[in-house]
């Protein structure tokens, strides 16, 4: 069934392509792509990369790990009227910014990306996920605790509410929250009494910025603030913290890969996007080699595909049903997909309008705060 | 040539010309013209020389140094994107407590109508975002409902007669006929790009609005969808404009079409209108506040100490220069900080370097050039590594805390704090600049001749005294080359702070690491480079001054 399955979206992804290739002339055969490194830039090298370079014998592909930087890189490259990359990998948030800056170029999902299987159309497939007429999301990762199992003091529950890191007095030890004041600003007011979808109009406030800063204020001196997503995972396996947010598949490989005791906690876990945009002012040949990988790479069988390499949820609606084993752990990636009805009881989604806005401000207090 | 050579060169080899008196060189030619012009081919050839060098260095070192030091009072950005509005807001009062009349919100419709379609609009939005939070989606979601205000006045003209419908309609009101003529011409044969719109003279005065929203509507066409004007339907910008020409009284309008536009100007007077001012206040109420139209105003002019200001926690309002609150105070606690710290980890360089140099410079040659492995083996590791060994160290489940444990030193619940602080910065970055300080105190204290002190001692001086008077001064030039490397280095470091500084050890250059690429506010982070920059030469000025530039060896 799945077999089948994929041979059919494999070919009608081919002849999509070939006859995309037929409409639009020549096409560049050398693809630069910018990613994040690590275990997502290998997901993403297995799951569409090498097949598509399987399909073009003289597509040559080549990386480069500049993800975290790619916002202020693509700026510059833009002013010097030289852009060498052709398809960037970033979070929702960038996205959006480089489309609102002119540097990224708008897309047509319908167009430009595969229908899903059952001929639902590319944009109800992302459906909502679609945050901006630039960015193509990939997939839905989360922001969520993990904590020591072996730390848990005796004859206490373990934690499993996002109000627990605030609890010094049950729990105690450091905890590792990231230096910026997305997502610890939500998790602090929503600790203080602040009903879930009040959040923002609070935070909208001096007073309820004022607020969260104090809530985080009590535990402040048991805080180590990371600025990498690999520092959570390495305090946790060092002993160091109790408990640490960072992202969902940095923990699933302490827990999964490296057997380490500790354990997630979903609760309040943020929701947040990645994908790709292309850059403004390609020209036509390697814009014509970028929508032909994009389309590939971004197909129903692709995103699910993608899941066996990381635990990070499809974007598409139509991919989730085919997320299957681990390609080499052999477990079932459902369960660990931040999307799961288990894992997803009480979530956040990243406020991109918010956070556009208020950003500025109130990273400037943040920062201020944090240095006193 | 010295004035020796000179001199010796007249009177040996020189003819004197009795007559004039003047010295001639033997091809004839008066020497000191002779002189100065193989002193000049040697300037000229020595400045070939480096000209490689030199033009590098301007190219790639001090051009984009000073292109980023621009950035921080620039600001065309608003007057570019708003010109029209900016003008009208010349007239407003911030004072007035009230928004600005429905002239400034035509202008600003205009403009940002166009801004919209250039996709500028939002560019704009994230600068004053920088200044006023809440402009960003301001922008943003105006930009989305703009192309719906003139829908109304579209319809309606449609409707009343289909010749509106035609984009040719539209050009032969209001293109020059001479640009008709190219246009047809260039029609033919598509070859080159098509001529550039011009507008019929004299239309302008009959139908300002019009003819201005028109030709900006022509040159987007042409320049950015490379398109014609003769294809394409006006934007609803050119509807609604042409309404409001027609409905305030103006010049008698004597152009081609004249039924078209009197039969218009007949029923425009019936139609449905659309209130504009409701239209800003419906996509966002935050364009009856006064404060937007006032931060619009504040940082109209083409280049403003704004960013400047921010640097030194300070901001530009409408009212003036203020203080920012107190809880967005950060930059100035952190100009202290990075200068303190830089400070300390040089002084804990010269007292860790010193006794190592000595040690280099006096020990004999084989263990000598061990201890200098030594010295130079953690200078050709990896930064990355060198910091990240001293978390291993540093932290409390680390070695240093392991081992104080072990010894019993202190107990398992009240392990020490060493890193993620002022500390754990010191320390880290003491080490990785150590090799920067002992390199030249080496090298200086290797031409100390060993004779001056045993001379000091043999005089009656005890050792201390000899170290003291003899042999200390003598290495102050390295203290001072060392000192100079290692402040400079520490002060503009970020990795290492970043890594291991928690949020008491962390550097401005962290800050301005966090607006270059990750706010993109990259005026504020000019502004903080700058003034980090003007820092460092302001301490090399007092430098020199106090101690002397000329005392600095660096080897």
């Amino acid at each position: 069934m799945k077999l089948t399955k994929t041979l059919i979206a494999g070919v009608a992804v081919s002849a999509a392509g070939m006859a995309f290739a037929a409409s639009h002339g020549n096409m560049a055969n050398e693809l630069t792509l910018v990613s994040w490194g690590g275990a997502y830039q290998s997901s993403q090298q297995k799951a569409y990369v090498e097949p598509y370079l399987g399909m073009h014998d003289d597509v040559n592909v080549v990386w480069d790990e500049s993800s975290a930087e790619a916002v202020a890189k693509l700026r510059a490259m833009n002013e010097a009227g030289n852009v060498t990359w052709d398809l960037v990998d970033v979070v929702a948030s960038d996205g959006i910014r480089l489309c609102d800056e002119g540097l990224a170029m708008e897309i047509d999902p319908d167009e430009d990306l595969a229908a899903a299987p059952d001929g639902t159309s590319a944009e109800d497939d992302f459906g909502d996920l679609l945050v901006s007429d630039c960015f193509i999301p990939q997939i839905v990762y989360s922001t969520t605790f993990g904590y020591r199992t072996d730390m848990v003091p005796a004859g206490v529950e373990a934690p499993s509410k996002i109000c627990d890191v605030f609890d010094l007095e049950k729990y105690p030890g450091k905890r590792s929250l990231e230096k910026r004041p997305i997502n610890n600003m939500e998790w602090a007011l929503l600790c203080d009494g602040v009903a879930k979808d009040a959040v923002y109009d609070v935070l909208a406030t001096e007073a309820g910025q004022q607020q969260a800063l104090d809530k985080l204020g009590t535990i402040k001196d048991q805080v180590i603030w990371w600025s990498a997503g690999a520092d959570t995972p390495q305090l946790l396996a060092d002993g160091e913290i109790f408990m640490g947010s960072t992202y969902n598949g940095r923990l699933f490989s302490v827990i999964e890969e490296q057997k380490q005791p500790v354990a997630m906690m979903w609760d309040a876990q943020v929701f947040d996007l990645d994908g790709w945009i292309i850059p403004a002012g390609l020209p036509a040949d390697r814009l014509a080699r970028v929508k032909d990988f994009l389309t590939f790479a971004t197909d129903t069988q692709r995103l699910a595909d993608q899941a066996k390499y990381i635990s990070y949820g499809p974007a598409r609606l139509s991919s989730a049903p085919l997320v299957g084993k681990h390609a080499e752990l052999g477990i079932a990636m459902g369960p660990h997909m931040p999307t799961d009805p288990a894992n997803a009881k009480n979530t956040f989604l990243y406020n991109y309008e918010f956070w556009a806005d208020y950003r500025d401000d109130i990273d400037a207090k943040f920062q201020a705060w944090l240095a006193q | 040539m010295t004035d020796s050579s000179f001199q010796t060169g007249t009177q040996v080899g020189d003819e004197t010309d009795s007559q004039t008196g003047l010295m001639l060189a033997a091809d004839g030619t008066p020497l000191k013209r002779s002189l100065a012009r193989a002193l000049r081919r040697q300037k000229v050839r020595a400045l070939l020389l480096i000209a490689p060098l030199l033009l590098f260095v301007m190219l790639t070192f001090i051009a984009p140094i000073a292109d980023m030091l621009f950035r921080s009072v620039e600001n065309q950005i608003v007057s570019e994107t708003l010109p029209r509005t900016v003008a009208k807001l010349d007239e407003w009062d911030a004072d007035t407590g009230v928004e600005p009349g429905i002239e400034t919100f035509e202008a600003l419709y205009v403009d940002l109508f166009v801004a919209a379609e250039r996709k500028l609009h939002t560019r704009l939005g994230t600068r004053l975002n920088y200044e006023m939070t809440g402009v960003s989606s301001l922008f943003r979601k105006t930009g989305r409902r703009l192309d719906d205000f003139g829908e109304v006045y579209e319809d309606q003209f449609n409707a009343l007669n289909a010749a509106w419908k035609d984009p040719k309609t539209w050009v032969a009101l209001l293109a020059a006929p001479g640009w008709t003529t190219a246009q047809a011409d260039w029609a033919k044969t598509k070859k080159g790009a098509e001529p550039a719109f011009e507008l019929r003279p004299g239309v302008a005065m009959m139908l300002p609005r019009t003819a201005e929203a028109y030709s900006e509507f022509a040159k987007f066409i042409q320049e950015v969808d490379q398109d014609s004007p003769t294809d394409e339907d006006p934007w609803t910008l050119v509807h609604t404009a042409l309404y409001m020409d027609l409905t305030t009284p103006g010049a008698a309008y004597s152009g081609p079409m004249p039924d078209l536009i009197a039969e218009a100007r007949t029923a425009a007077v019936n139609f449905t209108k659309f209130d504009l001012k409701q239209g800003f206040l419906d996509a966002d109420k935050d364009w009856a506040d006064p404060q937007v139209w006032a931060t619009i105003k504040t940082y109209a002019p083409k280049y403003t100490p704004g960013y400047f200001l921010n640097a030194a926690d300070m901001q530009l309002t409408p009212d003036g220069i203020e203080a920012r609150p107190e809880n967005e105070q950060i930059y100035g606690l952190l100009f202290k900080r990075t200068i303190f710290m830089s400070i300390t980890i040089t002084l804990s360089c010269i007292m860790l370097g010193y006794p190592v140099a000595w040690l280099l410079a006096n020990l004999p040659m084989r263990t000598a050039n061990l201890l200098m492995i030594l010295v130079l083996l953690p200078f050709w590791t990896s930064l990355l590594v060198r910091t990240s060994a001293w978390k291993v160290m540093l932290q409390q489940q680390g070695v240093i805390n392991d081992v104080l444990v072990w010894l019993h030193i202190v107990s398992d619940d009240s392990r020490l704090i060493m890193i993620n602080n002022q500390f754990g910065t010191i320390v880290a970055m003491t080490h990785i600049l150590l090799p920067f300080m002992i390199l030249p105190l080496y090298s200086v204290m290797q031409t100390i001749q060993p004779t001056y002190l045993r001379a000091a001692k043999s005089l009656g001086a005890t050792n201390w005294t000899a170290f003291w008077r003899v042999y200390f001064p003598q290495s102050v030039p390295g203290i001072g080359a060392g000192s100079i490397l290692v402040f400079i280095l520490a002060i503009g470091y970020y990795i290492t702070p970043e890594i291991v500084g928690g949020t008491t050890g962390t550097f401005i250059s962290n800050r301005i690491a966090y607006h270059i690429s990750s706010s993109l506010n990259w005026g504020l982070g000019a502004a903080l480079g700058a003034i980090l920059l003007a820092a460092v030469l302001i301490l090399y000025w007092a430098y020199d001054k106090i101690v002397g530039i000329d005392n600095v060896k660096l080897g």
